[in-house]
């Protein structure tokens, strides 16, 4: 136990001691919470809309200040024809070209319909999926006050138009705020990336430097030596979740509904998986540069294939299967469940368990592959 | 001179695939003597002292160091001696009290022990003005005894020592090996790979490898007798060229 405290007297003083690492450690996650929270946003804003009205007529007028009105679209311009439009498409000028045809507010009130062509730039399919959305939300409402005035107009007497008026009911993030989502998710992140970089460089350096080599002729313990080299990182770990879960409380004003010690006391365990894939990188690795690479390798797949970002439902089949052995993910699911739902800890009892056995396998494997003694 | 065996070495060998490193060496050192361990570059020297220090696993051979075989009961081995790297290898970013507070700790010395040693050792090499200083920004000469001391701190019956001048200026050598001398005094074993063939008459015994054999053992004066020649040098010429 006394030898653990002089390895952790000696990390905590090279820790605080290297100048170059402090902000990265304590300033640069919270730059990226602040900012990365604002930026990641799935919200589609700002499209840049344009027109091409071949009609000059009162509907068509209508119809194009129906979309003016709206806060996603900007118009930016509008041309005399779909070529000249194209053109501006190309050059990236404009994502959604509205094409209102000659004659059509004639059509409508002859034939009782008329077409109308909607070009969008799906280089981002995600991005075309909800402005067409927009669009077509913006037409049918049109279309529909639209016929309920021709009704009145040709009949002479008042026709209620069918319809149908749908209310959704946001659960858990009722406002439809992308950073209630997204500010616990990025938390996770930072806590997971910082502690598995430092723990896996840690140990190479050491590597590198030739310390290690005089670590490994002293009597030392194998856990003795692991326990003090993680355990200052665990403590960084939750103290980064701490800050964190601050910035987060008092600066996007994110609910903290269910209880805090839980998510402490995932975060702990969690932690443990993280610093053991560290210490398991560092033992087959002989530079930092090495380390540095794999672990990114890890962290990329394991954010890509977190949820946080792309919901899991959505992955394909064998995706989701591959996303039960990724920790991130369950750290991703409880902190929001916890954090937003109030989740008990009977609702997250099953990905804990989880974690747990995760952490008891991974260290496992890491403390047998350490080895003093080639 | 006391003939009790510290370290005994049987038929050592360490395979790296198909290159053998070290190839069934077998030599003895007396307790309280200054073995030099000499070798051209490449020729096995730093492995076969990885083995005898346990952190090296011998292919085959056996090797027991201060009473304890080095294969199974290794962890016994590293509580008995001291080691000093080719490579200086204590922390850049610690200052000297941290360093020996850090390598004193893990060697299980008390605090009251740590305070006094470091007191003593800070003394002893003249560090009182850089004592707080980082071990980092010290010249190498005062760095390899610095590191020579912070070995001894657990008091422990061998040290090895692995080519602990290199680079290291005339008059720190001279001092460096006074050290050495003093520490052989007390009843230490010293086991000392060099480059330097004027360190090696230094030594009480030393042996030279060659392609992973010993294949000279004896005493300074002794070799430079059985090759006929006037000086260490020489001895490490001859044997070098046969091979060639």
């Amino acid at each position: 136990m006394r030898t653990i405290l002089f390895i952790i007297q000696k990390e905590f003083r090279q820790i605080f001691r290297n100048k170059a690492m402090l902000p990265i450690i304590f300033v640069l996650p919270f730059i990226q919470l602040l900012i990365l929270s604002n930026a990641a946003s799935f919200e589609v804003k700002n499209i840049k809309f344009s027109y091409v009205d071949s009609d000059h007529s009162g509907a068509s007028r209508e119809l194009i200040s129906k979309f003016q009105s709206s806060d996603y679209f900007v118009i930016v311009d509008h041309f005399l024809s779909k070529k000249e439009a194209n053109l501006q498409m190309q050059k990236g000028k404009v994502d959604v070209i509205l094409e209102i045809p000659n004659h059509f507010e004639r059509n409508l009130l002859t034939d009782k319909k008329s077409t109308l062509s909607v070009s969008i730039n799906a280089i981002d399919g995600a991005a075309a999926g909800i402005t067409n959305v927009y669009i077509s939300q913006i037409i049918a409402s049109y279309s529909q006050k639209l016929q309920s005035q021709l009704y009145q107009y040709n009949e002479g007497s008042f026709v209620q138009p069918q319809n149908i008026i749908t209310i959704p009911s946001f659960w858990f993030n009722n406002t439809l705020n992308y950073k209630t989502l997204m500010v616990p998710g990025i938390l996770v992140l930072l806590v997971t990336m910082l502690t598995l970089f430092l723990s896996a460089m840690n140990i190479v350096r050491e590597k590198e430097i030739g310390t290690l080599e005089q670590i490994n002729v002293t009597p030392i313990k194998k856990h003795q030596f692991i326990i003090g080299k993680l355990f200052p990182f665990w403590v960084l770990g939750l103290l980064i979740l701490t800050v964190g879960l601050i910035i987060a409380r008092l600066v996007f004003h994110i609910p903290i509904i269910g209880n805090i010690g839980l998510i402490y006391l995932f975060t702990s365990v969690y932690l443990l998986v993280i610093l053991g894939i560290g210490l398991f990188i560092s033992n087959y690795t002989e530079t930092q540069q090495q380390a540095m690479f794999i672990a990114w390798f890890f962290t990329v797949i394991f954010i890509l294939m977190s949820g946080l970002f792309t919901p899991v439902e959505s992955m394909p089949n064998w995706a989701q299967q591959i996303t039960l052995f990724n920790p991130i993910r369950y750290f991703v699911e409880i902190i929001r469940m916890v954090m937003l739902k109030g989740a008990a800890f009977s609702d997250i009892s099953t990905p804990f368990f989880i974690i747990c056995f995760y952490a008891v396998v991974i260290n496992g494997f890491a403390v047998w592959s350490y080895k003093k003694t080639n | 001179m006391n003939q009790e065996k510290i370290i005994s070495v049987k038929n050592l060998s360490k395979v790296f695939g198909d290159f053998t490193a070290v190839n069934k060496i077998s030599f003895e050192v007396n307790k309280g003597e200054i073995f030099g361990f000499l070798g051209a570059n490449g020729a096995g020297k730093t492995t076969a002292m990885k083995m005898l220090i346990g952190i090296s696993k011998p292919s085959s051979g056996e090797a027991t160091v201060a009473g304890f075989d080095v294969k199974t009961n290794s962890e016994m081995v590293k509580k008995s001696i001291g080691y000093m790297s080719q490579k200086f290898s204590m922390y850049d970013d610690l200052t000297i009290k941290e360093n020996i507070t850090f390598f004193g700790g893990i060697y299980g010395l008390s605090k009251t022990q740590i305070k006094e040693k470091t007191k003593q050792l800070i003394q002893k090499l003249q560090l009182e003005t850089v004592a707080d200083k980082l071990v980092g920004s010290l010249p190498l000469g005062w760095k390899q005894k610095l590191a020579f001391s912070v070995a001894l701190l657990h008091e422990p019956k061998i040290v090895f020592l692995d080519e602990p001048t290199g680079g290291v200026d005339p008059i720190t050598r001279r001092q460096f090996w006074e050290m050495i001398y003093a520490e052989a005094h007390k009843g230490t074993t010293l086991f000392v790979t060099t480059h330097y063939m004027d360190e090696a008459e230094y030594c009480d015994r030393v042996s030279i490898m060659v392609e992973g054999h010993i294949e000279a053992l004896d005493t300074p004066a002794n070799l430079k007798k059985q090759y006929n020649v006037d000086s260490m040098n020489e001895v490490f010429l001859k044997l070098a060229r046969n091979i060639e």
